[in-house]
């Protein structure tokens, strides 16, 4: 395994674009998706002035017309699911965490990892390069539901559409070489003595996360494979008039993209788990029991898709079914969210900035909890479907998913990957000018939504009861409230590569942190640990009885 | 609760009212319940010097119970949930109360269009009343609808009545609804369906008998007596409007 080979100084690119090791690899899939990021939040910018400021000019675009609209919803949606909240939740600290967790050298295969990240970063750039073509990128949603990203008459980006389907199938295959790789090398190379139960819930999570993902992936890419031959060579799979079925799009599509929620909610709440376990000097409040929990979700959210199709022309006696699991699925959850709030009990909490986004994701993450409910009761999803009220929802989940536990992890781990701290007032600042906005931006939707504002429409002039002042104002305070949480990521921006030369050294272990990963300088030097570890103990071993020091790390004997 | 924010027009609105009212009281109990667990356990916990922490794995019985029993309590409440929500969805969507009226409506890149009975009361027949737009139904009257699609997938929604459906090409989708409250109320496209999907409004125009009645009389055209019915010059009419709008 470990023979290493020293290579003289490697050339820029073959350190920065050709490297096979994971540090590295982490890094690319973070900056690719931080970029990514970037973007996604510009045309939520966009939009958001448009919907805020009907047919103004929007500073630094231009009049938003109905097809940039809907151009920019889809591509708003896609990349960050596909581009962002997967690259930076799964791949940069799967890959980055662990090998480092789990105490080894590297990935198990470093080569396929190496790939993984280049058909992923082709992925993003065929999906850019729709922005160059005739008609401009897929307008048709990401859910893109045929006939009309089918049939280029219908949806006007006939390049564009299939742009976008080959780079998210290309972006699956990425993540299919990526969770390969995460799922051996936690199952195959842990340290010696690390039992199951002795991996840290992160890394847990991230492979159960790409389990998920690759069990409910073949579907959607079957799904996809068809779609490319209705939309390029006049097949007939979802085309009705030749016998096809646009339903079958929609279930293959749901049967992906429930489970995709939790694909990125699971690396989400391990990284909370971490966080919240060092912060509260505690002992995480029945670590089995969350993995349990996990199971329980991972396998109910294979059963949960056609809630996404209640009002879509199934059978509406299929509608029970879907109500009953996803109701279910609360069950797991709630247990899971109550578990964490238990480890805060008797611990000794220390509110540093990565404490803060952890406690703002479990806070936050039970609003879009709750508020799933109404939607997962058949009953009132009749109304609510469709609505504003379903995106203020999923984006108090994926909001906390995928913006707050992300920044749990980077402001956690930046000290490991960059070996310096971050600036904490900086932090705390961007913390509120964070959490407060995004606030104020989805309370309103909730609303607009309850009133009946319908998703993925540019203006509502043409609707009396959507055009009431009442409501314009709402949608006004959301959109200044975008403002001000987008303005307050320059705080981030500069705070991360300030720190780089600037911050304080950090040491190998700032949080005191009883994880493999802390005993190796930071940054960990190329084949990470000097010794290869031994595991004597669970993770989690802080405020130990006896007067000791407070945390016991996992790699040193009894 | 959801009265304050959207007109309730149809029999069936006060039930998925009621629904939304029961969720929220549940859940809003529950949710204000953990978060205020949490923050106090934030500031209770904060860390204090000589204050050492508890060692607890959570495995313990007696404090396992501070889960199990709120976890118990919240199976409980997703019991009382999901019952009526399945009756309200049962009696919306898989029960039809027998129809005193048939329309249809089809959707289209983008614009709603109905073809209702005329005089005669029988879909299908000269007299038939066809518009784009507008559809006007008698108050206190059981409606079915035949719904179906031209092109894409369109949703019909008229939020005032709590109504939504899908209109998939290739199907005929039935549904139903009972209005009864007077007025005119918006109807929408709620599922994407191309650059015209912000276009594709409609108004649904709730009457008492007597002004139906006239209102039929008036659109009734006795030049159609005796002649089939001609679906293809509605077609020409909302193709041509579609092609305005682009």
């Amino acid at each position: 395994m470990s023979t290493k080979v020293e290579h003289a100084a490697p050339g820029i690119f073959q350190k920065y674009f050709w490297s096979t090791d994971h540090k590295m690899i982490a890094m690319q899939y973070m900056f690719t998706g931080m970029v990514m990021a970037l973007l996604g939040g510009f045309f939520a910018y966009v939009f958001r002035m448009q919907l805020g400021f009907p047919n103004q000019h929007v500073p630094g675009y231009g009049i938003v017309t109905p097809g940039k609209y809907n151009a920019l919803v889809t591509m708003h949606g896609s990349i960050m699911i596909f581009w962002v909240a997967m690259p930076l939740l799964i791949a940069a600290f799967g890959n980055f965490l662990i090998p480092l967790m789990v105490g080894c050298d590297d990935m198990a295969f470093p080569r396929i990892n190496r790939l993984s990240y280049q058909i992923f970063l082709l992925s993003a750039l065929v999906l850019l390069s729709s922005f160059l073509v005739k008609g401009g990128p897929f307008g048709g949603a990401w859910t893109a539901y045929p006939p009309l990203s089918a049939v280029g008459a219908y949806n006007l980006t006939p390049i564009g559409a299939t742009l976008w389907l080959l780079a998210v199938a290309l972006e699956f295959v990425a993540f299919l070489l990526g969770g390969i790789n995460f799922t051996v090398t936690t199952m195959n190379s842990r340290a010696p003595g690390m039992k199951m139960y002795d991996i840290p819930l992160v890394v847990w999570m991230i492979v159960l996360a790409s389990i998920i993902f690759m069990a409910s992936a073949g579907p959607l890419i079957a799904g996809a494979v068809m779609l490319l031959f209705d939309q390029t060579m006049s097949t007939g799979f979802y085309d009705p008039t030749r016998g096809g079925d646009p339903l079958l799009w929609q279930h293959l599509f749901w049967f992906f993209g429930h489970p995709e929620v939790y694909v990125v909610l699971l690396p989400a709440l391990g990284i909370v788990a971490e966080v919240v376990a060092v912060f509260a000097r505690k002992k995480i409040f029945g670590y089995k029991t969350v993995l349990y929990t996990t199971w329980a979700v991972g396998f109910l959210s294979f059963v949960v898709w056609a809630h996404h199709q209640f009002v879509a022309g199934i059978d509406p006696r299929m509608a029970n079914i879907f109500s009953v699991t996803t109701l279910l699925i609360s069950v797991p959850i709630t247990e899971m969210v109550f578990l964490y709030i238990a480890t805060l009990y008797g611990g000794s909490i220390h509110l540093d900035t990565p404490m803060l986004w952890a406690l703002g994701f479990i806070a936050e993450f039970m609003i879009g909890g709750v508020t799933g409910i109404f939607l997962g009761s058949s009953g009132t999803d009749i109304y609510l479907h469709d609505t504003y009220f379903v995106i203020a929802h999923f984006h108090y989940t994926f909001v906390p998913i995928a913006i707050i536990a992300l920044y749990a992890g980077l402001t956690f781990w930046y000290p490991k990957m960059f070996g310096r701290m971050l600036n904490e007032t900086l932090g705390k600042i961007h913390f509120w000018g964070t959490v407060i906005p995004f606030n104020v931006i989805f309370i309103p939707l909730f609303i607009t939504g309850t009133a009946g504002d319908q998703r993925r429409v540019y203006s509502y002039a043409q609707f009396a009861e959507q055009s009431r002042p009442a409501l314009q104002h709402l949608r006004t305070t959301s959109t200044i409230a975008l403002l001000f949480m987008l303005s307050f990521q320059l705080v981030f921006l500069f705070n991360f590569f300030w720190s780089l030369r600037h911050g304080k050294r950090a040491g190998a272990n700032p949080w005191r942190s009883a994880t493999l990963e802390w005993t190796v300088p930071s940054p960990p030097p190329h084949g990470n640990f000097a010794e290869l570890p031994t595991v004597y103990r669970g993770p989690y071993e802080y405020g130990l009885p006896g007067g000791m020091d407070d945390f016991l790390p996992q790699n040193v004997p009894d | 609760m959801l009265e304050r924010y959207s007109t309730a027009a149809s029999t069936y609105a006060h039930w998925i009212d009621y629904q939304f009212l029961l969720i929220a009281v549940l859940v809003g109990f529950w949710l204000i319940v953990a978060e205020a667990v949490m923050v106090w356990l934030v500031f209770k916990f904060r860390a204090k010097d000589g204050r050492p922490t508890q060692y607890i794995t959570g495995e313990e019985t007696h404090l396992k119970r501070w889960i199990t029993i709120p976890h118990v309590l919240v199976i409980l409440c997703d019991i009382v949930i999901i019952v009526p929500a399945i009756m309200v969805w049962y009696n919306i969507k898989q029960v039809l109360p027998p129809p005193d009226e048939t329309v249809r409506v089809i959707g289209q890149q983008w614009a709603w269009s109905f073809q209702q009975p005329g005089p005669d009361g029988v879909l299908d027949t000269a007299d038939d009343i066809r518009t784009v737009e507008e559809l006007h139904v008698k108050v206190n009257t059981t409606y079915h609808f035949e719904l179906m699609s031209r092109d894409v997938v369109h949703s019909f929604a008229i939020p005032a009545f709590r109504l939504k459906q899908d209109a998939l090409p290739g199907r005929v989708i039935t549904g139903w609804f009972r209005p009864n409250r007077v007025g005119t109320y918006d109807i929408q496209c709620t599922q994407m369906c191309g650059v015209g999907h912000a276009m594709m409004a409609g108004r649904i125009i709730v009457e008492t008998q007597q002004d139906h009645a006239a209102w039929l009389i008036r659109n009734s055209n006795p030049a159609m007596t005796g002649q089939q019915s001609t679906p293809a010059s509605t077609t020409d009419a909302l193709a041509t409007m579609a092609e305005m709008r682009r």
